[in-house]
């Protein structure tokens, strides 16, 4: 399918095409109410209620009257349906606001300003710089004499660098002026959510040139919004608009997860059905028992001889609404309600918040807090996730020559730079202007760096610390500042970086002697083999490897020199191959690789990537908590493991042992994976860290053939190091571990991550510097990896505590009431009678016993600090401990007890000539209620004022509202608690039912609490005692050896030189003072002192 | 230990109130039907033979005015769904809802006509009867304020006035002055506050007199109501009162229970405590050597 898009045709494509009206609501006005009916009553437990609603419309059955359960009803649904209707109001005043913007069009050919949503396909759209592109368009002119702009895309992609657009070929050289009057035709695929691509051609009518079809690549068009950056106009033709944008395509709601909890919820709910209906059943055959044999004799009850033919099933269906309530309809509120202000505790956390940049962490996802306390399995990101993702240029080897590894380096490099070695000057020459980096310059003068990619900055940056300042890129020609004189370049060919070449490349003219040169950078692999004959590479090769050892990432620098001819003939080529339509990209590739050998490598950097705060020990609590982490990355294997000993992932040889799985075919694979999984059987009895270390291929492989083995080792290992994994391959390990059941948690920051991020039970996104992608896609965002400590042992643990108690306890004073009613019903009749009415019952559910829990928000069962210590305790949440069916059994014998001393109490309390039905039920319901607030207070482990005002005040709100209630003449329970109120022996009653009722259940808590007392009791005890608690579960970090030569690989090792490495250029107080001698100013290495001495710190801490 | 002691004389106050109450309890629904009828109580109860009974009725100790009087009733399933929703709270509140009867089935309508006051709970209304005499003397039953007095003032009209009750084919219980309004009926009134057990006891009247140890009461009851053919207890009981309200030992003996069982529990917590010491929060107790895949 095609669309045709006519260029400044106005009528043409309005009935055609959409108008460039935003939408991202869920519902209209109209379809409001009954879609979303239609959407809450897709869950089971709301059909449930709805049916037992409408069963309560039947009088000769209902017990109480309807409205105790339409009350509710409604209420849950009003809530949720306002929410929804909320949510869908913001967006439609964000949409409002997007549509409204005034963005200049051209109309009969006149530019005019209109609103956004106005835009029709085909239109010409003018942007400003710093505009937001509005709907898709196909570039026709910017204000670049090349035709070129900058945009971001940071909200399309995330990435935040600027990409370079361009006008197509055709379009070219046309005026200002003429763009207004341009008419032509765009032949374009239908839309599609794919931003990477855009296969189309445009021709333009006369009087334009009318030749060929001119091919059109998504290098040609700006997406919705992005923004133009740099570029003082540009314009555009509107090929998709509205919702029919690449942004508004690949728009989705993605699939709601469900919490393990959730899941136990439900499944305990599914329990508690079925008991119900085992009662029902019971108490119905009863009932109809007793009705033919007891009920004909009572004849003041009048029974009909012969009943209608439902007769049978009316007692059965009235036991059925009776004990409806088994299943608390406030669970579902609660819990939403709960859910969300842990997602709020979240955001608030101020210890969670990112000083550097100012970013809080943030929940997305309001709805799976408790899953964080029960993560079994981490897999995390490396590079921006585990590294700051910030590359400080670290050693370089320029012809044999090292540099940056001992101390007084960085001032021999310079020196050597100073002293002009022309080795080292081509070196970093290539380090300046072999990249796509765009520099800058900020009204203070200053040269800011806009890099595609971290490595680029890091070594254009570290270049102009060496004198070479990448100064000014005026359309072709690049200057360079070199010692106070300006080197002229004339860029002649980018060759891009591609993840298959593994290099990149510029052709540049000299401008001074018009020579031509190649200048190379790229990988090891895609750089060494293409040297010239006589040049050794071996020093290279171990160069490169000593590097890797280190855990720098490296890059080769090569360069060469062009005859002229050579390079115009190969010029040719390339032409060609740009603009060839089919397999353009590998035809480039093949021509590149034309021009791409024989090169002279001048040398190999190192660039690192610091550590980010706090990982080591993040992982180190982490591990001790039980999480087993994997680490899934991109990297190279050597830079991957280095990486991992660092940031304790892996323990050094004594105590770790590190099994690689590797081979190029199925037979290699198989054999090193089975070899590892003997090891892991063997040694999983041990007390080792064994990991294992497999490839991208070899992953590949084994996902495919060896599924089963794969599987075995991804349970019995309790970390694992992938490299060169693509994003995929990323989604199915975690889609392997999760089909396990484990529960995973995946953490990432880039583009690369959302799969695996959106696959995971608990995505975390950290909001890093390869933009905001994976964030989006999170569930949670954070702004440091160290975070997640926190994220996890505080407010995922507290989370899963704080719902394992509201969601049992929800069940527990429903049972009970419900409890009571069963009894009731033995003693009158079997018929169904109801002890409590309809206001009592309904108000019980949805008030009484609800405030005092929700403000169990706020318990805290052991302190942060404790947790933190104690990560082992985190166990508890892991093993499912506190939301179980033996757990759940214990409430649920707790309310049976508490229901048959409110009951047997209260019918003998209040026998013979007390015994008046409304004053029964009130003194039953009041036996419950304070059960409840006493067992409550039991539960509560951390007491605040909120917490007493909420337990004490429900109580107190109690008979306020009853005192209110028995005020009003027309009720039913009229002057029953003034005249209650009055009894002394109603408050002898309420006091004997409440020692009775938690007498028992504290000798049973106290004989727990001293005799057999959990982990999390022995921590509290010790907490209340005040004592230090760091005797044994002490964490003292382990002085973990930064040694590198204790590498568990037994992979060929070249000895490094220094156990310790410092920072090539810094000037941090350490470096400095050791190795560049007091008193030598290196002012301008200043921006990186302080990252420099932060990372020394990391050594030296750790 | 706390609970105990506070337990324990709170059980012995709520024992001595009770015992403080004096009740003389008569059950006579056997002895009131004569010998020949005593295999078929029922149609004894359904003729129209002359139902009066005397009862004697021995003073243990002083009884101090007032004395309450009570009828009980056992196995009477007044807390029965079909029963207790038998009634009409409108009709029986004002005069203009006389025609709301459509919750009092199967005792709405009789001979075309709505009840007043309607529904099973009115119909089968008590109706034996008591005299009381002391010495040959008549002992008076004031039948005045026996009910809830938010009943009369509220929920029973005082411009509701029976009609039509009694009439149909079947007679349930006693019949009500169509003169008297409904919130003058406080037998009805009594009546229509419904037990939520199915043994419960009404007030019938108070006795304002001090009765002396040994005296002896003669009861002259109408055994009218019809007990037997759910084979249900009738008593007559006389009861004094106390602050804790009528004669009942469970709060007592149940305080005095749980007391014990406290002082008990404490007293073995202390022993236990004792012989078998245990540091509390003690770190060494935290073992965190679990297998890793143990779970």
């Amino acid at each position: 399918m095609k669309r045709y898009v006519y260029i400044n045709e106005n009528e043409s494509s309005h009935e055609l095409y959409c108008d460039n009206r935003i939408s991202n609501r869920k519902y209209t006005v109209l379809n409001f109410l009954p879609k979303n009916l239609w959407e809450q009553f897709s869950r089971f437990m709301n059909q449930y209620f709805l049916l037992i609603a409408c069963l309560q419309l039947w009088s000769l059955i209902t017990p109480v009257n309807p409205a105790s359960t339409w009350g509710p009803l409604i209420f849950i649904f009003a809530v949720s349906a306002s929410k929804e209707a909320w949510d869908d109001y913001n967006r439609y005043l964000s949409d409002k606001k997007a549509n409204e913007k005034l963005v200049w069009v051209v109309r009969q050919g006149i530019r005019k300003h209109i609103q956004a949503q106005d835009i029709h396909v085909g239109n010409i759209v003018w942007l400003r710089e710093n505009d937001e592109v509005p709907c898709d368009l196909v570039l026709i002119g910017t204000s670049d004499p090349q035709g070129l702009c900058y945009v971001e895309t940071s909200a399309l992609d995330g990435e935040t660098d600027l990409k370079t657009r361009g006008i197509p070929a055709t379009c070219m050289g046309i005026d200002f002026e003429l763009l207004h009057k341009i008419k032509g035709v765009i032949e374009c695929p239908n839309p599609d959510k794919d931003i990477r691509r855009f296969d189309a051609n445009l021709r333009l009518f006369p009087p334009f040139i009318d030749n060929d079809v001119c091919p059109l690549t998504i290098k040609n068009t700006i997406l919705q919004s992005c923004y133009l950056r740099n570029t003082e106009w540009a314009c555009g033709v509107a090929v998709h608009t509205g919702n029919e944008t690449k942004l508004g395509m690949s728009r989705g709601i993605p699939e709601p997860k469900l919490t393990a909890m959730d899941a136990m919820i439900d499944k305990l709910t599914g329990a508690i059905f079925v008991f119900q209906i085992v009662v029902v059943m019971v108490l119905g055959i009863a009932g109809n028992v007793w009705k033919d044999t007891e009920a004909r004799k009572q004849w003041y009850v009048l029974y009909p001889l012969e009943g209608p033919w439902y007769e049978l099933l009316v007692i059965p269906l009235r036991f059925e609404l009776l004990c409806s309530i088994m299943i608390p309809i406030s669970i579902k509120v609660s819990l939403d309600l709960v859910k969300s202000l842990y997602a709020k505790f979240i955001d608030w956390d101020s210890e969670m918040i990112d000083y550097e940049t100012g970013i809080p962490s943030h929940a997305t996802n309001t709805a799976i807090s408790e899953d964080l306390g029960q993560v079994e399995y981490i897999m995390t990101d490396k590079t921006g996730t585990l590294t700051e993702n910030r590359m400080i240029f670290r050693r370089c080897c320029i012809n044999g020559v090292f540099y940056g590894n001992e101390s007084g380096d960085a001032l021999k490099l310079l020196n050597a730079v100073a002293g002009s070695s022309p080795d080292v000057i081509q070196f970093v020459t290539v380090m300046a202007i072999c990249n796509t980096v765009i520099p800058i310059k900020s009204k203070t003068g200053a040269i800011l760096y806009k890099a595609q990619s971290q490595d680029e900055d890091a070594l254009v940056n570290a270049a102009a610390q060496l004198h070479m300042v990448y100064a000014n890129k005026n359309a072709n020609i690049l200057e360079i500042r070199f010692n106070g004189s300006i080197i002229k370049y004339e860029l002649l060919e980018i060759l891009e970086f591609t993840s298959d070449r593994k290099r990149m490349s510029v052709v540049v003219k000299d401008c001074q002697n018009g020579k031509i040169l190649l200048l190379s950078k790229g990988a090891d692999e895609a750089i060494l083999p293409y040297a010239y004959d006589g040049q050794q590479t071996r020093t290279f090769i171990e160069v490169v490897e000593q590097y890797a050892q280190l855990g720098l990432r490296t890059l080769c620098l090569a360069w060469r020199e062009l005859k002229e001819d050579e390079y115009q003939e190969w010029s040719l080529m390339f032409k060609e191959a740009s603009s060839t339509l089919v397999d353009r990209e590998w035809r480039i590739a093949e021509v590149c690789q034309r021009l791409e050998h024989e090169f002279e490598v001048l040398g190999v950097t190192a660039i690192e990537d610091c550590l980010q705060d706090g990982v080591p020990e993040t992982i180190e609590t982490l591990r001790k908590a039980g999480i087993n982490f994997w680490m899934l990355t991109g990297d190279k294997q050597n830079t991957a493991i280095q990486i991992a000993l660092s940031c304790n992932f892996i323990s050094p040889e004594p105590k770790g042992q590190l099994l690689l799985i590797d081979g190029k075919t199925e037979d290699e694979v198989c054999r090193s994976l089975e070899r590892v999984l003997l090891t892991m059987r063997i040694t999983s009895s041990e007390p080792k860290d064994v990991a294992f270390v497999v490839d991208g291929w070899a992953l590949e492989i084994a996902l495919k053939h060896y599924r089963k083995a794969f599987t075995e080792l991804a349970i019995l290992s309790r970390t694992a190091i992938c490299c060169r994994v693509t994003p995929s391959q990323k989604a199915q390990l975690v889609e392997l571990l999760k089909s396990c059941d484990y529960r995973t948690l995946a953490i990432g920051d880039g583009g690369n991550d959302v799969r695996m991020i959106q696959q995971a039970d608990i995505g975390v996104g950290i909001s890093g510097r390869e933009g905001l992608q994976a964030a989006r896609a999170a569930d949670y965002s954070i702004g440091k990896f160290r975070f997640l400590k926190r994220l996890i042992l505080v407010h995922g643990r507290y989370s899963y505590n704080r719902t394992a108690f509201l969601s049992q306890y929800s069940f527990y004073k429903s049972l009970v009431i419900c409890f009571i009613q069963i009894f009731f019903s033995f003693i009158s009749g079997v018929s169904g009678t109801s002890l409590f009415n309809s206001v009592s019952l309904m108000a019980y559910n949805v008030f009484y016993t609800s405030v005092p829990v929700l403000v169990s928000v706020l318990d805290k069962d052991l302190s942060e600090g404790t947790v933190m210590q104690h990560p082992q305790i985190l166990f508890y949440c892991q093993a499912g401990r506190l939301l179980n069916p033996s757990t759940f059994a214990g409430w649920f014998g707790r309310s049976l007890f508490h229901a048959i001393i409110v009951f047997v109490i209260t019918i003998h309390a209040y026998a013979y000539e007390k015994s008046e039905m409304e004053e029964l039920s009130m003194v039953a319901l009041s036996g419950c209620i304070w059960l409840q607030a006493f067992v409550v207070a039991l539960e509560t482990n951390s007491f605040t004022v909120l917490q007493h005002l909420a337990i004490w005040g429900n109580l107190v709100a109690f008979y306020v509202i009853n005192w209110i209630i028995s005020a009003i003449p027309a009720s039913g329970m009229y002057t029953i608690m003034f005249r209650l109120c009055r009894q002394p022996s109603y408050w002898i009653t309420m006091f004997l039912i409440v020692a009775a009722g938690m007498g028992p259940v504290l000798a049973l808590k106290y004989l727990r609490y001293t005799y057999r007392p959990s982990k999390i009791n022995t921590l509290q005890q010790a907490e209340r005692m005040g004592g230090p608690i760091l005797t044994l579960g002490n964490i003292e970090p382990q002085p973990r050896s930064i040694e590198k030569e204790v590498s568990p690989l037994s992979i060929t090792q070249p000895k490094s030189r220094s156990p310790v490495y410092e920072p090539l250029l810094s000037d941090s107080p350490n470096s400095s003072r050791r190795s560049l001698g007091p008193g030598t100013p290196f002012d301008f290495f200043q921006l990186q002192s302080r990252l420099s001495s932060n990372y020394s710190r990391n050594c030296k801490d750790n | 230990m706390l609970v105990s002691i506070v337990f324990i004389p709170i059980g012995v106050v709520s024992l001595f109130a009770s015992r403080d109450v004096v009740e003389i309890i008569d059950q006579y629904e056997t002895e009131c039907v004569p010998q020949n009828f005593r295999n078929d109580k029922v149609s004894f109860i359904q003729s129209n033979a002359n139902k009066t009974c005397t009862r004697r009725l021995t003073v243990t100790k002083l009884m101090k005015k007032p004395i309450y009087v009570y009828y009980q009733l056992d196995n009477f399933y007044q807390n029965h769904r079909r029963y207790v929703k038998s009634r009409s709270d409108s009709q029986l509140k004002d005069n203009s809802g006389w025609d709301e009867v459509s919750s009092c089935k199967p005792e709405d309508m009789s001979n075309g006509q709505p009840i007043v006051p309607c529904g099973l709970i009115a119909w089968s209304l008590f109706n034996d009867t008591y005299n009381f005499s002391l010495n040959n003397q008549q002992l008076a039953v004031n039948k005045k304020g026996i009910s809830w007095k938010s009943d009369r003032d509220r929920k029973f009209g005082r411009n509701v006035f029976p009609r039509n009750f009694q009439n149909g084919t079947l007679i349930g219980g006693k019949s009500l002055d169509p003169t008297v309004p409904l919130s003058k009926q406080e037998d009805l009134i009594v009546w229509m506050r419904t037990a939520a057990l199915p043994t419960f006891r009404k007030l019938y009247g108070k006795i304002e007199w001090d009765l002396q140890p040994n005296e002896v009461i003669h009861v002259t009851l109408e055994n009218n109501y019809n007990t037997y053919s759910f084979s249900g207890k009738k008593k007559l009981v006389l009861s004094t009162t106390s602050w804790l309200g009528g004669k009942n030992d469970f709060l007592g003996i149940a305080y005095l229970t749980v007391g014990g069982l406290c002082f008990f529990l404490a007293l073995s917590f202390t022993v236990v405590y004792l012989v078998k010491p245990r540091r509390l929060g003690d770190p060494s107790y935290l073992s965190w050597n679990r297998n890793p895949g143990g779970h």
